[in-house]
């Protein structure tokens, strides 16, 4: 990958990346708490495509992908405060935070 | 591509590793924190400043020391003590995320001359984007104002103390 490399393909590949990083950590661990710590890595890097999209698509003015990645970053914050809210929750009910052991959906 | 750019998402990169792979919860904050720094400095290597700092704010002063009052919360005396960390699925997990990593990369790579590349600097302020909050895209933004109110109330409600029931 020489000398095709155009900075938006650089940033793509970084998200990319991140993103897999992400699904990797939620797909593999344990702990409830480092699933939504995935998850957020997986949010942040969508918002990573956004903005390289927006700097370097032929309308940067009209700021439309500027704008979503703006409102995604308010939503993963909101997903944020009620999925750790679930973890707490299902910790006082279960007194466990490991997905392994969290099997019934029955309490 | 800049040396910077290198520089930054290696660190990026790194720090998102070591989010998903140390042991310790609370050093996995600590990295994805760096995770989001290098994410926020790449926000600004692209001319967004505003994303940029709110990146830093939300995601470090909020989403981080929110992770880590769960994790306080949460103490698992079990999980600290043997019994690997990883679930007893990681091996179809980790072939998953390698399989959408190798279809996305080849997909950016494939389409790489087609994608846009303007070499102008957009010069957006954060004047012009609060005007564009308040005039086009002001019925989103009360929508995530809802949304969030719910959010908050919703996180409260679930997280409060079950009042213990009399059977």
């Amino acid at each position: 990958m020489t000398g095709i490399v155009t900075p938006l393909t650089g940033y793509l590949v970084v998200a990319a990346l991140l993103f897999s990083i992400g699904l990797a950590g939620a797909l593999t661990r344990r702990n409830a708490i480092l699933v939504l710590i995935g998850i957020e890595l997986m949010l942040n890097a969508a918002n990573l495509n956004l903005i390289a999209f927006w700097r370097y698509a032929p309308h940067p003015e009209a700021l439309t992908g500027m704008m979503f990645a703006i409102f995604s970053i308010a939503v993963a914050a909101g997903e944020a405060a009620v999925g750790l809210g679930l973890v707490i929750a299902i910790y006082r009910h279960a007194h466990t935070t490991d997905l392994d052991q969290l099997s019934r959906m029955k309490g | 591509m800049s040396f910077a750019f290198y520089l930054i998402s290696a660190l990026t990169v790194a720090g998102g590793l070591a989010a998903v792979l140390l042991r310790n919860i609370v050093h996995c904050v600590l990295a994805l924190t760096v995770a989001f720094a290098g994410l926020a400095l790449l926000f600004l290597q692209l001319d967004a400043q505003f994303a940029g700092f709110a990146q830093i704010l939300i995601y470090i002063g909020a989403v981080a020391i929110l992770v880590i009052f769960a994790i306080l919360l949460t103490r698992d005396p079990q999980v600290s003590q043997g019994k690997g960390m990883f679930s007893r699925t990681w091996v179809t997990g980790l072939l998953i995320a390698a399989a959408v990593f190798a279809v996305m990369g080849w997909a950016v790579l494939a389409s790489a001359p087609a994608l846009p590349n303007e070499t102008s600097t957009p010069s957006v302020t954060v004047l012009q984007i609060g005007d564009a909050l308040m005039s086009r895209y002001i019925l989103p933004l009360e929508i995530l104002a809802l949304l969030l109110t719910a959010a908050i109330i919703g996180a409260v409600i679930v997280a409060m103390h079950e009042k213990v029931r009399s059977k």
